[in-house]
């Protein structure tokens, strides 16, 4: 009987320990992301105003003179917000239609041979560093239109998109119940119209959050950036010029001692607008689940 | 069949769906339906018994060419729909002759209760105008005895129903293409008994206008609704006759003991 007890309460006190520990420890992961968070926001605050979204990057004589003066930075990233918003856009309209039928054949040939194929090389895409993928489309794309362009970093942020887009579209589909597909070839739909009628409407929200946490992806890219968008210091609506983009500026910013009042204030912003996409994307999820 | 009972009706009904020397495989060598021989006779129910495996929904999906969708299936014989082999003819010409109801309700989930209904006409770009629409979704929904319970919610999504109503919902959206042939796989067996009783019923009542072959694991189910009776057995058919016949006095040994709960 005493040993019983005995028995119990340590089992009690086991297990009361390996509980604390694994919420201390689940605490201790969310740490670093408050502290970005609350480090960032300290910083960067200041900056964010009207001004902020809608002037283009001031140059260095005269954010010297402001703070000298005590004053906020003038001036603000429109060139890189119009710059990323115009290269994810064309990212977007690249990567989503391809990713999509890549993704349908997967999920729906998942065995064959060819789709292994594709599937390893999707793989092996998302695992390219995308320093690399900037390089290759330098090769590609900058090269032969000789000079660095919006259109060419579009198409790299593509790249880093695609494999993305591929594989939750073939894990949304996969998801769906085989009886939807059923259904509609049962009423005398072709295999098309069941696709794109009956199986993607009922995908909508899965691959809606895909593009979503792809988009918030690719948005913070900044290395292939540097070898096809370049960088501009004026908002550029041509697609064919050199272009600024958000993490681009935030490099920019890095490099120039008198616009490091900017950087922090850049970086808050980029992080608000891709925590605020995941939290879409989660929420959209949930509310779109079948 | 040489039954008495064939001959007794009054007025012998038209044979709508005959299977001749019927033989279906998956693999090579191994067949899932075995030379079946069987006429459906026109505004009757028929239900295909035997136990799980037996092939009885092969050879129900082979007569809409569902069972096509496994790429390794070979099929010899002739099924002919009012006399035309299916087997010859565009499947997807077949399927919107020949509606399906499968054993889990399927609707889907993206259209209303109203689009659900019209899903045949639109999915295969069939025009029609908003007063037809209406008329079919009204038709089709009293056909199934469900327009009462949802006429007022009819831009509703479909899977707000209960499993009996989305149930009667794929049996109305089959029956909105007005099919030569209503075939039903196991149609009841995800539902509660007042629900299957319900469809039961109206299956009585659909008898009057359509076909219906129906695959059943539930023998009192055949009993208590089909006008004839097939018992399937390792992909044969061992009997076929009216269901009267085929529960009081089947002529095979394995019906019989199939009947009797010996096995299955």
């Amino acid at each position: 009987m005493e040993t019983n007890t005995r028995v119990k309460k340590s089992r009690w006190i086991k297990d009361r320990v390996f509980f604390g520990a694994v919420c201390v420890l689940s605490g201790f992961t969310a740490i670093p992301l408050v502290l970005i968070i609350w480090e960032v926001l300290r910083k960067g605050y200041r900056q964010l105003n009207w001004s902020f979204f809608t002037e283009e990057a001031p140059n260095s004589l005269e954010a010297m003179m402001a703070v000298n003066a005590g004053d906020l930075i003038p001036g603000g990233v429109a060139n890189g917000l119009v710059g990323s918003l115009l290269m994810v856009l064309m990212a977007v309209v690249i990567a989503v239609p391809i990713g999509i039928l890549a993704g349908i054949r997967l999920s729906e040939h998942p065995e064959s041979k060819f789709s292994g194929m594709v599937r390893s090389v999707a793989e092996l895409l998302q695992g390219t560093p995308s320093i690399v993928i900037g390089l290759i489309i330098y090769g590609w794309v900058v090269k032969p239109l000789g000079s660095y362009s919006g259109f060419a970093g579009g198409i790299a942020l593509a790249m880093l998109m695609l494999p993305l887009i591929i594989r939750s579209t073939e894990e949304t589909l996969k998801m769906l119940p085989g009886s939807l597909k059923e259904a509609g070839l049962a009423l005398g739909a072709s295999y098309s119209t069941v696709i794109l009628r009956v199986l993607l409407p009922s995908a909508f929200g899965g691959l809606f959050t895909g593009i979503l946490l792809a988009v918030s992806r690719v948005l913070g890219e900044t290395a292939p950036l540097m070898l096809t968008a370049l960088g501009a210091s004026a908002i550029e609506w041509n697609v064919f010029e050199p272009m600024s983009a958000l993490p681009l500026q935030i490099w920019e910013f890095y490099n120039d001692p008198n616009l490091a009042g900017l950087i922090w204030s850049t970086s808050l912003f980029l992080l608000l607008l891709i925590l605020t996409l995941n939290l879409l994307a989660k929420r959209i999820a949930r509310k779109w689940k079948i | 069949m040489e039954n008495m009972q064939d001959t007794k009706q009054d007025s012998p009904k038209h044979c709508i769906l005959e299977f001749k020397d019927v033989s279906i495989s998956y693999t090579e060598g191994k067949w899932a339906v075995k030379n079946v021989n069987a006429a459906i006779k026109e505004k009757s129910i028929t239900a295909i018994m035997g136990p799980s495996g037996c092939g009885k929904s092969t050879l129900l999906r082979s007569v809409n060419r569902m069972h096509e969708l496994y790429p390794e299936i070979k099929t010899t014989g002739q099924i002919l729909l009012d006399g035309k082999d299916v087997l010859q003819m565009n499947a997807m010409e077949v399927r919107r002759k020949a509606g399906m109801v499968f054993q889990r309700p399927n609707p889907f989930p993206t259209m209303s209760i109203y689009e659900n209904v019209l899903a045949g006409y639109k999915l295969n770009g069939i025009k029609v105008s908003r007063s037809q629409k209406d008329e079919i979704v009204q038709k089709s929904l009293q056909d199934v005895g469900l327009w009462e319970e949802v006429k007022d919610s009819l831009m509703k999504r479909g899977s707000f129903l209960s499993g009996g109503q989305q149930q009667r919902l794929c049996i109305a959206r089959a029956v909105a293409l007005r099919p030569r042939i209503l075939l039903m796989d196991e149609p009841t067996s995800a539902l509660d008994p007042i629900a299957t009783r319900k469809i039961e019923d109206m299956l009585l009542e659909l008898k009057k206008e359509f076909t219906i072959l129906i695959v059943t694991h539930n023998m009192s189910q055949a009993a208590r609704i089909s006008d004839d009776s097939m018992f399937m057995y390792l992909g044969e058919l061992v009997e076929f006759s009216d269901t009267q016949t085929i529960f009081t006095n089947p002529r095979d040994k394995r019906t019989e003991e199939y009947l009797s709960g010996q096995f299955g």
